[in-house]
């Protein structure tokens, strides 16, 4: 699995972080920041969470 | 109780956030049978948020707003229905009846048809606008031009989104609110008067304490307000933004219970295999102990997730119990907050200043910490306070310790 994010669209809510967050953190604007874009397949649930809890649909999420 | 036969045959009324989040979360768990998702209008699902924002200043176009790609929606293998609405429920026959007059049988069926803006008697005016789909963006932003009259009747959050998003387009902006302070019942009153000081320092005319009573139209198009103070305002655009209500009037008759919404359970089921979720429905949230309906955009993606979850194993449901976050962005600034902040008995700022427009405040209801609002911090300032608010924190512990200075 490849993490993508499109910062431009973040709104900074932070959901990912909280969803998984030896994945994403965010900066001081609270803009996402990926920690690791090829998380091991222990997280890949977690990810996905993330990527569904984005209030921006920011994150995708290359399955390969 | 005996089990009852896993469902073969799901139907998502809405397909809007809740439903997507639903219709996504099924697959993910590894539902394989059918997925119906029904939405009202012709776009494939998209995001509303931007709408009184990005869209709205022309930073974005409409494009940018879709939620997901026609080909992750196709991967979902789902039955998309899009362009009909839901018309009608029979939860004893278990079918909805789409607008278009096709009956869909479900085994178990999601509510997620979200919320209409709330009309004042002179809305059908030409130029009288209102904001809650694309069409709507679109058709304001059109109008939109530097230099136009627009007033906002109503400054809650989309009125005053609205309103920054209008100024940075050297729009004129009145924004008119019935209220002495705008948002002081939702955020309390310093920093409703906050927010009231940000929009006069950039340029909104804010009229507090009144409200339009009357409308002007010349040639079959609005030219102005009259509020209820007796000032004649002029006007190319009015938006009227003054809340919302449920999208339930499908529902009528159906036997679900409605009252502001569709009124579920802790676990969001609202009858045997009718869920809800999303801005529409009004569950009970077992922390705060009280029946909540919640318009905010996360809300809908979790909501629409326990949704289904729960719909997949009735038996091992989960009590849906999320610390509610909402963001605004107004004139440059975001606004975040956690929990429960609307009805609030204190609000206390604990960091920053209001003066310099960075602050965290927190928000007591009875005994317990409910609540946690910040302008201009870093992410982690707020988080912190969330799991304070899960926890149901004592105020008076918290307000002693040296948590708070």
């Amino acid at each position: 699995m490849r993490v993508e994010v499109d910062q431009p669209k973040c709104v900074a809510s932070g959901q990912c972080v909280l969803a998984a967050p030896d994945v994403f953190d965010q900066d001081d604007d609270g803009i996402v920041v990926t920690l690791n874009d090829r998380p091991d397949t222990g997280m890949h649930d977690d990810v996905r969470e993330a990527a569904a809890l984005c209030p921006a649909a920011v994150i995708s999420l290359v399955e390969k | 109780m005996t089990p009852s036969p896993p469902p073969r045959r799901v139907v998502i009324a809405g397909a809007s956030a809740a439903g997507l989040s639903a219709a996504e979360t099924l697959r993910r768990e590894g539902f394989a049978g059918t997925v119906t998702l029904v939405g009202q209008e012709r776009h494939l699902p998209y995001d509303r948020p931007p709408l009184s924002k990005q869209v709205l200043t022309g930073a974005w176009p409409a494009a940018r707003t879709a939620l997901r790609t026609a080909e992750d929606l196709r991967a979902l293998d789902i039955d998309l229905r899009l362009g009909t609405a839901a018309a009608a429920l029979s939860p004893a026959a278990r079918t909805v009846t789409l607008a278009d007059g096709t009956d869909i049988g479900y085994d178990a069926l999601i509510v997620a048809t979200g919320v209409r803006p709330r009309l004042l008697p002179w809305c059908g005016t030409p130029g009288v606008h209102v904001l809650r789909d694309l069409r709507d963006a679109l058709g304001l932003r059109q109008r939109l031009t530097a230099g136009r009259r627009l007033v906002v009747v109503g400054a809650g959050f989309l009125g005053a989104e609205v309103a920054s998003a209008a100024r940075t387009l050297d729009v004129d902006v009145t924004l008119v609110e019935p209220a002495a302070v705008p948002l002081a019942h939702a955020v309390g009153h310093r920093v409703g008067a906050h927010l009231a000081q940000l929009h006069r320092d950039h340029g909104v005319d804010l009229r507090l304490g009144t409200q339009v009573a009357e409308i002007a139209a010349g040639t079959g198009r609005v030219t102005g307000v009259r509020l209820s103070d007796g000032t004649s305002l002029p006007a190319d655009d009015v938006l009227v933004a003054v809340g919302s209500e449920p999208n339930t009037a499908w529902l009528r008759g159906s036997g679900l219970r409605l009252s502001d919404g569709v009124v579920c359970d802790e676990y969001n089921a609202a009858a045997p295999g009718v869920y809800a979720a999303g801005d529409v429905a009004r569950w009970h949230h077992t922390l705060f102990d009280t029946l909540m309906r919640v318009e905010h955009r996360t809300n809908a993606a979790e909501q629409g997730m326990s949704a289904a979850r729960n719909l997949l194993r009735p038996e091992q449901a989960a009590p849906f119990v999320p610390i509610p976050y909402f963001w605004s962005d107004q004139h440059g600034r975001k606004i975040q907050a956690y929990g429960q902040v609307r009805g609030h008995d204190e609000a206390r700022v604990v960091e920053g200043d209001l003066a310099d427009g960075r602050f965290l405040v927190l928000y007591r209801t009875g005994r317990t910490l409910t609540g946690a609002l910040a302008v201009g911090m870093p992410p982690k300032a707020l988080r912190r306070w969330r799991a304070a608010i899960a926890a149901g924190a004592d105020w008076h512990t918290l307000t002693t310790d040296s948590l708070v200075a």
